[in-house]
């Protein structure tokens, strides 16, 4: 019974995650904070008030009133000035330690602290 | 037993990250983009610069093995030191250089053009920089150089010197 | 000229000290009447002294515009204001790392008066721990960053301070974050030191506990003076950018946070006692590392720092001298702890500690590996890529929410066992209010998403809870409750305000009008003045409200001359609901500015929040040990 309780929050949890990150935000101004500036490279392009930011920052209106979903937009992007320009990793081939170490981190500490602690199942 | 291995992961983990962090310290931490290779232009709606008429990419690379397309601005001090270099190029090689005015003001283009020679065979209007961007400029001056297929075969972020000429030069003759 | 060679005199009178001090303990290690208990007194204070020296000759070098010194040329020049003379003392490289002398020196000293009451030779080995740092650094600063490098012949005029730097709030940041790097070193070395005498336990816990509340409240209030520079002054209307700089200064204080509660459990429970070791060594070296990080360059950061490998180098191997100093040390005597591994009840206080310090270690390693990850990837494969707010976003906000719920009925929670869970109805009661406010507020009067809306409804409850603590409880342990109130806060602030903030960007002429919800923006003219250093030009704008008072904002762009740099500044108009935040940039051969004009609810919040938390680790510095 526990363990299927678990599977449902856990499969519900992966649908709801990503549709949750799908900001309401102008969909432009989330673009636009989620290009890197090529010339100040700290900041976003939303942050940046340089030529080349500028006019990315018009090539993303352009491309969205043409049509142009957020994804092919960055891809757009990836394809003329490589991954780097993205502030949100992908998670692929080289990228997918990035993104799990972290939980495995959590995971890790989880299991050490049970085990020196001993805080069995019959407790909780 | 479990402890021990777990003291050799640390100490071998640590010495990995010192040098990750030793080599990481002689890579230049500036990024460019002159490794990334489109392979193609986009075919865009461009605005001549001297005749306002729109053109596309597809009618101007045309008739030539080599083109040169340079991005340069007036108010772009390191466009004057590289543009004897586009001249010569344009005087000795068998090569169309067309250029793409970046956010600039027009008379003080067609005064830069008239106070240096023309090199170039056309000249684009980029008044809002978008085009630059569209061909994944990285900023002033850049350069690219295609080939018959309008494939990029080089690209030269910031101006052009004598090293770069020569790479240019030998890359042509081949 | 004098001050030049005074400083540098005193710097190497310092290492000599040093030195002296260092051999000293160790001989007195073996032999206690070596222990000549005044004569190290003095020589520590002697040190402080001649750190003191060193560091007025620096200030006073400044003050008078003394161009023969490298260090004074490359970050002054003559037309500066006299207070950012002196704070560009430590607005650079040198000068910073002279002041962590300094501060480094004194806490020294500070923590030899204070730790009367420990045992002799813990004492010495601290000292001796901290002698090994101040080496590292009297030795980094002689040999690669020395402040007193002399220039012939003498020029004229320097080369100026860079313009975002010239801000009250930076002149006080750095020496803030300093002071809570370097009592960091005191917890550090003085856990190594009880780790080899075998002294880490509940009393050890008592004596380091001020220490630890101590720089983690400094560090607190660094970090709080760094984020409102750059909401002041880099002018995007923003306070935190998961830039890499930022990441460097939050991964101590996550670590901190964690000691500070570990700390609490070791002293009351006798629990815990390796992990605190531990966590004192990650502190500390996470400091020296972000130090690394940030000198060597080899992030790149909208933070500027003078860059130099060399002296990254230098630092990087001083870093991981002092890492494989502390891991092998943590191996040779761990056998030391006196095992006592209890078993936990689930609902107990010291179980939550343990909660907590699980879900803070996971937030440092989500920010450690998204900082550091890059700079493996492109090491081992040449590839770069960018790590940036939405990968912090995604992986930290949803452990914030479970985190939020176990930080309110921790502390409600008693120590050993929890027989009968009281009060359990109001909890809960509490619960289903705010998960109710929390849908009410994202419905009616935002656009959250759905992990926001959880996120809210969790940091409601701990809202919420705080408030319930600080009205019944009283007195007893309000520091505690006071910070976690703070932190409640904090999270609501930040949360409201980016579900409520709102903004319009468009390119105006004089005479222009927008229009942003029920306001008229308009730009009513422009106006060029000449400043000491720079020149500006002022926009001012005027915004019409209905049945509301005009509000003229006067955003600026100045234009330094030394270095040339234009900088925008914002018009920002704080109230106590929400601020307008107003900011033009000029467009390239064009004659309309751009301007971008923000409503930006509860960001004086976030501010008096970060204040509230540093607050209850004042109070617990301040509090008499019972």
């Amino acid at each position: 019974m526990k363990t299927k309780i678990i599977i449902y929050i856990i499969f519900l949890f992966f649908t709801l995650y990503n549709y949750s990150f799908s900001y309401d935000l102008k969909l432009e101004n989330k673009i636009n904070k989620n290009l890197r500036c090529l010339i100040c490279q700290g900041q976003s392009i939303y942050d940046s008030q340089s030529d080349f930011a500028e006019s990315m920052k018009l090539v993303v209106k352009k491309k969205i009133e043409s049509g142009m979903s957020e994804e092919e937009i960055y891809s757009f992007f990836k394809i003329q000035y490589g991954e780097w320009i993205l502030y949100d990793p992908q998670f692929n081939t080289k990228n997918f330690a990035l993104w799990l170490l972290p939980i495995l981190v959590f995971l890790v500490g989880g299991i050490i602290i049970l085990k020196k602690f001993g805080v069995s199942k019959k407790r909780l | 037993m479990n402890n021990r291995y777990f003291k050799y992961f640390i100490v071998i983990f640590l010495i990995f990250t010192f040098f990750i962090f030793y080599y990481g310290l002689k890579k230049k931490n500036f990024y460019t983009t002159e490794d990334i290779s489109i392979k193609k232009f986009p075919n865009l709606i461009l605005n001549d610069f001297y005749t306002d008429s729109t053109t596309s990419f597809d009618d101007i690379l045309k008739g030539s093995n080599y083109y040169l397309v340079n991005i340069w601005a007036s108010w772009c001090l390191p466009c004057r030191e590289e543009h004897p270099y586009l001249v010569q190029l344009k005087k000795n090689l068998s090569i169309k250089i067309i250029g793409i005015n970046y956010k600039d003001k027009r008379d003080n283009a067609l005064k830069f053009l008239d106070e240096y020679e023309n090199p170039y065979t056309v000249i684009l209007n980029d008044k809002d920089g978008t085009t630059s961007i569209e061909i994944g400029a990285y900023g002033v001056p850049e350069s690219f150089i295609l080939n018959e297929e309008k494939k990029i075969v080089k690209k030269i972020i910031g101006p052009i010197d004598k090293k770069k000429f020569n790479e240019i030069k030998k890359l042509i003759k081949k | 000229m004098i001050f030049n060679y005074l400083g540098n005199f005193a710097l190497l009178f310092c290492l000599i000290i040093s030195l002296v001090i260092f051999i000293t303990s160790i001989k007195s290690l073996n032999n206690k009447n070596f222990f000549l208990k005044k004569s190290l007194n003095e020589l520590l204070f002697l040190k402080f002294f001649f750190a003191i020296l060193s560091f007025s000759s620096l200030i006073i070098l400044f003050i008078i515009s003394e161009f023969s010194n490298e260090t004074v040329l490359n970050n002054s020049h003559i037309s500066k204001p006299l207070f950012y003379k002196i704070s560009g003392t430590w607005g650079n490289h040198e000068g910073s790392l002279l002041l962590w002398l300094l501060v480094l020196t004194f806490f020294t000293f500070f923590y030899f008066l204070n730790s009367k009451n420990r045992p002799t030779d813990e004492r010495l080995l601290t000292i001796m721990f901290q002698e090994v740092i101040i080496l590292g650094f009297l030795f980094f600063l002689l040999k690669a960053s020395n402040p007193f490098n002399i220039i012939y012949p003498v020029p004229k005029e320097g080369l100026g301070l860079n313009p975002i730097l010239q801000d009250p709030l930076l002149a006080i940041h750095p020496p803030v974050l300093y002071l809570g790097y370097v009592t960091t070193s005191i917890v550090f070395s003085s856990s190594l030191a009880g780790l080899i005498k075998g002294n880490i336990n509940n009393l050890w816990a008592k004596d380091i506990k001020k220490w630890v509340f101590i720089s983690w409240t400094f560090l607190t209030l660094g970090i709080l003076l760094g984020s409102i520079w750059a909401y002041y002054e880099l002018g995007w209307g923003g306070f935190w950018f998961w830039d890499p700089v930022e990441n460097i200064s939050l991964m101590p204080w996550l670590s901190l946070t964690a000691l500070v509660h570990c700390v609490l459990a070791l002293e009351k429970r006798s629990i815990l006692h390796s992990w605190t070791v531990i966590l004192s060594i990650i502190t500390f070296t996470l400091g020296i590392c972000g130090t690394f990080l940030v000198r060597s360059g080899i992030l790149n950061s909208v933070h500027t720092f003078a860059n130099d490998p060399e002296r990254g180098l230098y630092i990087l191997f001083f870093l991981f001298f002092l890492i494989f100093l502390s891991v092998f040390i943590y191996f040779i005597f761990e056998d030391k702890f006196k095992l006592n591994n209890k078993n936990l009840n689930v609902f107990t206080k010291e179980s939550s500690i343990i909660l907590n310090n699980w879900f803070v270690m996971y937030f440092l390693s989500v920010i450690l590996i998204g900082t550091i990850y890059p700079i493996f990837l492109e090491v081992l494969s040449n590839e770069k890529i960018s790590v940036g707010p939405p990968f912090f976003n995604k992986l930290i906000i949803p452990f914030l929410i479970p985190f939020l719920i176990f930080m309110s009925i921790g502390p409600n929670l008693k120590w050993i066992k929890n027989n009968h869970f009281t009060k359990k109805l109001k909890l809960i009661l509490i619960f289903i209010l705010s998960i109710i406010l929390s849908a009410l507020v994202s419905k009616f009067f935002g656009n959250a998403t759905l992990n926001i809306t959880i996120l809210l409804a969790a940091s409601f409850y701990l809202f919420f809870i705080t408030i319930k603590d600080l009205i019944k409880k009283g007195f007893k342990n309000y520091s505690q409750t006071i910070s976690h109130f703070g932190f409640s806060l904090l999270v609501l602030s930040i949360l409201l305000n980016s579900i409520f903030s709102n903004e319009v960007t468009s390119n105006m002429r004089v005479g222009d009008e927008i229009k942003f919800y029920d306001k008229i923006i308009k730009l009513q003219k422009l106006e060029n003045t000449t400043e000491a250093n720079f020149l500006k030009l002022i926009a001012y704008f005027k915004i019409e409200e209905k049945n509301k008072t005009e509000l003229v904002l006067e955003p600026e762009i100045r234009i330094y001359d030394k270095p040339v740099t234009i900088t925008s500044e914002a018009a920002i108009k704080t109230d106590i609901l929400k601020d307008r935040f107003l900011v033009i940039n000029l467009v390239k051969e064009n004659e309309y500015l751009n301007v971008r004009y923000q409503e930006k609810p509860f960001m004086l919040w976030i501010w008096i929040s970060a204040i509230i938390i540093s607050l209850g680790g004042i109070i617990n510095i301040f509090k008499k040990n019972e």
